[in-house]
């Protein structure tokens, strides 16, 4: 049924709380892609069929819903009992029939499939006690978790298509450019540009038709925020898109999204297919006399895209190289014509602003990053998945209250973030305030939110060596410095690995550095070069060791240390020898156990598994 | 194009033509959705199937070919009936993907982006696949599996799952 007006859209969003609030209760079972591959689904559908065994439908009046991320991965599958907020993790089909009988039926919580928290070394039995979830500020991420992703109506019933309603109504299409210039929201893709700047600039153009696009080609590596929210909350990303459609004066629009993201081409293409049946998309939006409507445009697999003329060119059809961009795409866009690019997390943030206002937005955060940032918490931390928090949050707080730490308590590292362009920060700033300056001036950078922590098995040098290897397969080529600067990098980063390095390696790295920097055409060569200098910034020392003494000291360049098990800490459990998948530990029951290195790979099973810490990295 | 194509699989002649019905005439623009479609509904992009979707959309052949082989998405040669991706996402790398990658690559000699002869297994690495905290993740014909241990790949791949 299409939406006419303002008060329709009121009157449904009231009606579908009523019914909410009929059930009793309503457990919600995560379906984001971690819990998925664990078998959430699985899960789900078996909830379903105890509920109707048992009928417990009609009696309780209670509902499976399945919602997106609930950014809790690591623990996943995960099912949230509401409204009392219990939480489980870890659970399998098995599980299923005590959650029914004893948790649904008998009001008993189940011990086993509680949360313990690793700081406090006590179970914690509701959501809202985590301290992963209770330290976190939800803006972009507000829905995701708790509506069902392929219901329209849920996101309705939880405030949403509001902003536009107001937007529509109560406000020109200047004050809503206003708003957003005033919440102070800069790009959340990476960039950092003032978003409401980009805007006026757009709007300010003289050319017509313009174009609202969504940037959902979310290539950096350890970053998956953008990916949860199409797949969680898909219609706040279409309703900050309408929005800024009508800011702009823009009737079509298409969103980018990245050729990995099945699930989310799907619930995306749900969600229009949705928006549209009930007029928040085509034409005459809410009766109001605006028209615009979205397509998705599937990526091709090509990193390069998520840059913003290279993005365009690929939505026209064509291969997607960048441009220089003397000429911006503000101006000159999608098909030349003036188009504003923000990518998913920014349009999530949209509405929100403008149903709760500018200021409320610009309260949180620091004075030049306001609001709040999704971050992929991930790497060698003990609670990995996503984090919403205010701008200005120090990365230990994140790390370590939000986190919980390193895994087995290990020491950390550094913390790389940003993606391929961004850096490496060492232990001694862990102090710093996350925003976009503040990590930018100590040559790391905000990125698009992947927050990868490094313990100390992970080595510095291969970190860079990955991405340059990352970046030289995804340059698309076009110019000199990119394409053959980053390969002799990389070359030269290989090579240091393998026990080739030489002296002066580190000073032509910085001299080739400077000029793939200085003239390359787009950022993805610009900023190729930052996983290397921030690790020579902090990490001098091992380039040095690998250069000079040919040892890797955490035990990662597989031609440059051996493993040898200590003979004062092995207590012969055995359990290296298990993990072997190469049979070269030999050792009797409660004996020493020995390393073969001629038949050694390498891989690290044995250290992983060590408990004592016993196996140790030696020249 | 001077590398010889030892691999070939045998293509339905009226689910292709079906396919390139769909796309409108001399529409240059809707190449790439054609690509992807080609390669979902045939599991890689035959040189013949591009040359008839050319002459109906209008493409050069060159502009075909080069938009072919500069997305990742698309594969000029058949794949195997199971394709092994290994994400290589900087989470899952530095929980040891790599070590993975050389299993299988070991096991199946194969090289990534390598298939079998017998057209079995493809292997392939990925950079991210976003479900960065189950690292390291392997997907199985798009089945994600997660946290896969050194030493465990190869026989889930082998036992066929």
């Amino acid at each position: 049924m299409r939406i006419e007006s303002v008060k329709s859209l009121k009157s449904l969003a009231d009606k579908v709380r009523r019914e909410q609030k009929k059930r009793s209760t309503e457990i919600l079972v995560c379906a984001g892609t971690g819990c998925l591959a664990n078998g959430a689904l699985e899960v789900a559908e078996s909830l379903e069929r105890s509920i109707k065994k048992r009928k417990l439908d009609a009696k309780l009046k209670l509902g499976v819903k399945r919602t997106g991320c609930h950014g809790f991965c690591e623990k996943g599958p995960l099912v949230v009992i509401q409204p009392s907020g219990i939480f489980y993790k870890s659970v399998r089909t098995r599980d299923v029939k005590d959650i029914v009988e004893k948790t649904l039926v008998g009001g008993e919580i189940i011990k086993r499939l509680l949360y313990r928290d690793p700081l406090a070394k006590k179970k914690v039995e509701t959501y809202q006690e985590i301290p992963f979830y209770s330290r976190q500020h939800r803006i972009a991420l507000r829905n995701i978790g708790k509506i069902d992703p392929a219901a329209i109506e849920d996101y309705i019933s939880q405030g949403g298509y509001r902003g536009l309603a107001k937007a529509l109504t109560e406000m020109e299409p200047d004050e809503v450019v206003d708003a957003v210039d005033r919440s102070g929201l800069r790009g959340r893709g990476g960039g950092g540009f003032p978003t409401g700047r980009k805007w006026r600039t757009c709007r300010d153009a003289a050319d017509e038709p313009r174009y609202v696009l969504c940037n959902a080609d979310e290539g950096d590596p350890g970053a998956f925020m953008d990916r949860s929210i199409c797949e969680g909350d898909p219609h706040a990303v279409i309703e900050g898109m309408v929005i800024g459609a009508y800011a702009i004066g823009a009737t079509s629009g298409f969103i980018y999204v990245r050729e990995e993201y099945p699930l989310a081409v799907v619930n995306l293409a749900r969600a229009i297919t949705d928006a549209r049946e009930r007029g928040f998309l085509g034409e005459n939006i809410l009766g109001s006399g605006f028209s615009y409507d979205v397509e998705i445009a599937r990526g091709g697999g090509a990193f390069v895209c998520g840059e913003s003329s290279a993005l365009m060119k690929s939505v026209a059809g064509e291969v997607g190289e960048p441009r220089a961009k003397y000429v911006h795409s503000v101006i000159k866009g999608l098909y030349d014509k003036p188009t504003v690019l923000n990518n998913v997390e920014t349009w999530a943030n949209v509405p929100w602003i403008v149903t709760e206002g500018a200021e409320a937005f610009s309260a949180l955060g620091t004075k030049k990053s306001t609001g709040t940032k999704a971050f992929s918490l991930v790497g060698k931390v003990k609670n990995t998945g996503l984090v919403e928090v205010p701008m200005g949050i120090t990365l230990r707080e994140i790390i370590y209250d939000i986190g919980g730490g390193i895994i087995g308590d290990r020491p950390f590292k550094g913390v790389q973030t940003g993606g391929p362009s961004g850096g490496c920060l060492p232990e001694h700033e862990l102090d710093l305030a996350v925003d976009f300056d503040t990590l930018t001036s100590k040559g790391s950078m905000m990125g698009s939110g992947g927050m990868i922590v490094m313990d100390d098995q992970t080595c510095m040098v291969d970190v860079a060596r990955y991405f340059l290897k990352f970046l030289v397969d995804e340059s698309c080529g076009k110019c000199v410095p990119c394409r053959e600067g980053v390969n002799q990098l990389w070359l030269m980063l290989e090579d240091i690995c393998a026990g080739k390095g030489r002296k002066g390696d580190i000073e032509k790295i910085e001299a080739l550095s400077d000029t793939i920097v200085a003239a390359s055409l787009c950022a993805l060569g610009k900023s190729a070069p930052n996983p290397v200098l921030s690790t020579l910034r902090y990490f001098r020392d091992e380039y040095e060791s690998h250069i000079k003494k040919k040892h890797c000291p955490a035990g990662i360049c597989k031609d440059l240390f051996k493993f040898k098990i200590s003979k004062e800490k092995c207590t012969g459990c055995e359990a290296c020898a298990k993990a072997c998948p190469v049979d070269c530990i030999t050792g009797e029951k409660k004996k020493l156990h020995k390393i073969e290195n001629k038949k050694c790979t390498r891989c690290g099973a044995c250290r992983n598994v060590c408990h004592f810490d016993a196996v140790e990295v030696v020249r | 194009m001077s590398k010889t194509k030892v691999l070939e699989r045998k293509l339905d002649e009226k689910k292709i033509t079906a396919l390139l019905e769909k796309f409108p005439e001399n529409d240059p623009r809707c190449l790439i959705h054609a690509l992807q479609d080609i390669q979902a509904v045939c599991g890689y992009i035959p040189c013949e199937v591009v040359m008839r979707l050319c002459d109906r959309i209008g493409v050069p052949l060159s502009k075909a070919f080069s938009t072919a082989t500069f997305y990742k998405a698309f594969s000029l040669d058949p794949k195997g009936d199971l394709i092994i991706r290994v994400c290589t996402g900087t989470a899952c790398h530095i929980r040891g993907a790599q070590t993975l990658v050389d299993e299988v690559s070991g096991s199946l000699s194969i090289k990534p982006g390598g298939t079998t002869k017998d057209l079995k297994f493809t292997l392939e690495t990925v950079n991210c696949v976003g479900a960065c905290a189950m690292a390291p993740v392997v997907s199985l014909n798009g089945k994600y599996h997660g946290n896969v241990q050194p030493g465990t790949l190869v026989d889930k791949i082998k036992g066929g799952k």
